[in-house]
């Protein structure tokens, strides 16, 4: 090894790194905390008021609704993602040109951004000009347009029905990576066994691509209770505050309401709940790597 | 639309005529019909918004309304183009950010990456993990400390200030490739180029650079992307008209003058915004879907 190449020689090419990282995110995050336990406001000033924020939000009614409303979302979402995504990987692996061209199609959305598939969407379920109800119509499924957005639960279902095209490839991609690594041999000695499709399918790729699988849950659900963008623009937050999600409610004190130290106290537990999520996924990540 | 078959590591052996079937590789009508049902289903949304971005105003907002335009028209995109500031404002806006964006994750990043990949930096680990810190806290609490440090710095309102926020965001990724891009670069050309006599940062430049190209492009499309798509940190901090980006442009064309939606203009926009990424995806997938295989998993 070169003489000259001393471990402070690579921190030194590391410090600009450190430093942005110091600033930019370990100082906010402390600042968080103190921001959390005063009364500031985005109009200035503010002063010392100890827990009472955290108090506050344990009798505030609307963070409850919004957290409950998050999780309701992300229990609900999270399985149909994982599911098609994980069908469509099934369905597009076989490498005939139809299957790429399918795979191809279904990962599209993931590049556009939430905001503007957001605004897509939002047209698509407008109960006037909007094309789901032309075509729920035009196929006789429904009678009359369905007015979307006034109803939490249609609301919330539209919402799903936008993030689901947006985000499918997502899954589907890391579940194709997953069941491309599967040993070929195995799948052979299946088949030699006269296993069927489906039985091949939970005796083999299902256990050997679990990690997967467990991971991709773990990124997906950890995203689903950090919505924000698909809530602001299709239902914000409405009807009366049902569709408020956490990071929202968090938006809406902060930024609306100017209660910067109350919406940092919020931005404490969110993260709190996030950070569980997170620490296992890089538990996972790390074991995996070793192995 | 190559890259999506050069998945994993069996993707070379699929080249090789005597492979057997996969366990899941099946074809049949039923699966042609489902494929096709799929892409019909993924393509009605963003052919819909097409279609209607190239309607008339009128038709645009008629109720019920029609799936293909019965007249073409500009209008549309003319209205998004004279959008208060301006469309090219808001263009230029959201590229300034994500070039800010590219500029500070691949200047803090290649040579961050680099310290760890090629030197015994003591307490290696601790330190990669501080660097990527910002993939546990999410950067949405982040926010409002963030919010307040620029409004005192003077930094609201500014493309620094936002893609400060955007660099928070993509900076862990960017270093993570990019170490794991300089980690696989032979040690013989390494040496080679300390036999020439090159310094560190000489053989920076011209071996290890080079060698990372891939890694590079990987790390400059995540970063376009992730900037010209953020939408919370975008609505904070640019909260001035002129200094919107474009998915924030979006928010201001839904209200309109009015109060009534401009339903055709909302759809112009709509495309213009997902144009770049579009590009990107179908000129660039192969760094594009090996950088998501990379990043999310592995």
């Amino acid at each position: 090894m070169n003489p000259s190449r001393s471990g402070y020689v690579g921190l030194l090419y590391a410090a600009p790194a450190l430093l942005f990282v110091a600033v930019f995110v370990l100082y906010p995050l402390a600042q968080l905390f103190v921001t959390s336990l005063t009364n500031s406001s985005l109009l200035g000033g503010g002063e010392f008021i100890g827990w009472r924020n955290y108090l506050r939000a344990y009798r505030d009614a609307t963070f409850w609704q919004a957290l409950v409303f998050t999780c309701k979302y992300t229990l609900i979402i999270t399985p149909i993602l994982m599911i098609l995504g994980y069908g469509l990987a099934l369905l597009t692996l076989s490498a005939n040109r139809l299957g790429k061209l399918t795979r191809a199609v279904v990962f599209l959305p993931v590049v556009i951004g939430l905001g503007s598939s957001s605004f897509l969407w939002f047209w698509l379920f407008d109960e006037q000009v909007g094309l789901v109800n032309k075509l729920l119509q035009d196929v006789h499924l429904i009678a009359h347009p369905i007015v979307w957005f006034v109803d939490a639960n249609l609301g919330l279902a539209a919402v799903i029905a936008s993030i689901v095209w947006k985000v499918v490839g997502f899954g589907m991609i890391l579940f194709i990576a997953a069941l491309q690594a599967i040993d070929a041999e195995v799948n052979e000695a299946a088949l030699i066994d006269g296993a069927s499709y489906w039985r091949r399918i939970l005796h083999i790729a299902l256990p050997l691509t679990s990690r997967a699988i467990l991971l991709t849950t773990l990124v997906s659900a950890i995203g689903s209770m950090l919505a924000f963008d698909q809530f602001y623009v299709m239902t914000a937050g409405g009807p009366e505050s049902q569709t408020f999600t956490s990071l929202y409610w968090i938006y809406q004190n902060s930024f609306i309401y100017f209660k910067l130290g109350y919406g940092a106290t919020l931005s404490v537990i969110l993260m709190a709940i996030i950070l569980s999520g997170s620490t296992l996924q890089l538990l996972l990540m790390r074991r995996g790597r070793g192995t | 639309m190559s890259a999506l078959v050069d998945l994993g590591p069996n993707a070379s052996a699929a080249a090789t005529p005597r492979r057997r079937p996969h366990p899941a590789a099946r074809v049949s009508p039923l699966l042609g019909a489902l494929c096709v049902g799929v892409i019909a289903i993924m393509l009605f949304p963003l052919l819909m918004c097409f279609s209607a971005s190239i309607k008339t105003a009128q038709e645009a907002s008629a109720v019920p309304p029609h799936y293909w335009p019965a007249a073409l028209s500009v209008e549309n995109y003319l209205k998004v183009f004279r959008y208060q500031a301006g469309l090219p404002v808001y263009l230029a806006n959201s590229f300034a950010v994500a070039a800010l964006t590219i500029a500070l994750c691949v200047g803090l990043g290649t040579p961050a990456a680099y310290g760890l990949a090629r030197f015994p930096v003591p307490a290696k680990e601790l330190v990669f993990l501080v660097l990527l810190s910002g993939l546990m806290i999410p950067y949405q609490a982040l926010l409002t400390p963030l919010y307040i440090m620029a409004a005192s710095l003077g930094l609201a309102n500014t493309y620094l200030g936002l893609a400060i926020v955007h660099t928070v965001v993509q900076l862990p990724f960017s270093i993570y490739l990019l170490r794991n891009s300089f980690e696989e670069t032979p040690r013989e050309l390494e040496e080679a180029g300390i036999v020439d006599g090159c310094n560190s940062v000489q053989l920076l430049r011209w071996i290890f650079l080079p060698a990372a190209a891939p890694a590079l492009i990987t790390v400059t499309l995540f970063a376009f992307i992730t900037s010209w798509n953020e939408f919370l940190a975008a609505l904070i901090f640019m909260n001035k008209e002129t200094a919107f980006t474009v998915p924030i442009m979006l928010v201001g064309v839904r209200q309109g003058h009015f109060g009534a939606v401009d339903w055709g203009a909302l759809q112009a926009g709509v495309i213009v915004s997902i144009l770049p990424c579009l590009a990107i995806y179908l000129l660039l997938q192969r760094y594009y879907v090996s950088g998501f295989l990379s990043g999310a998993i592995k």
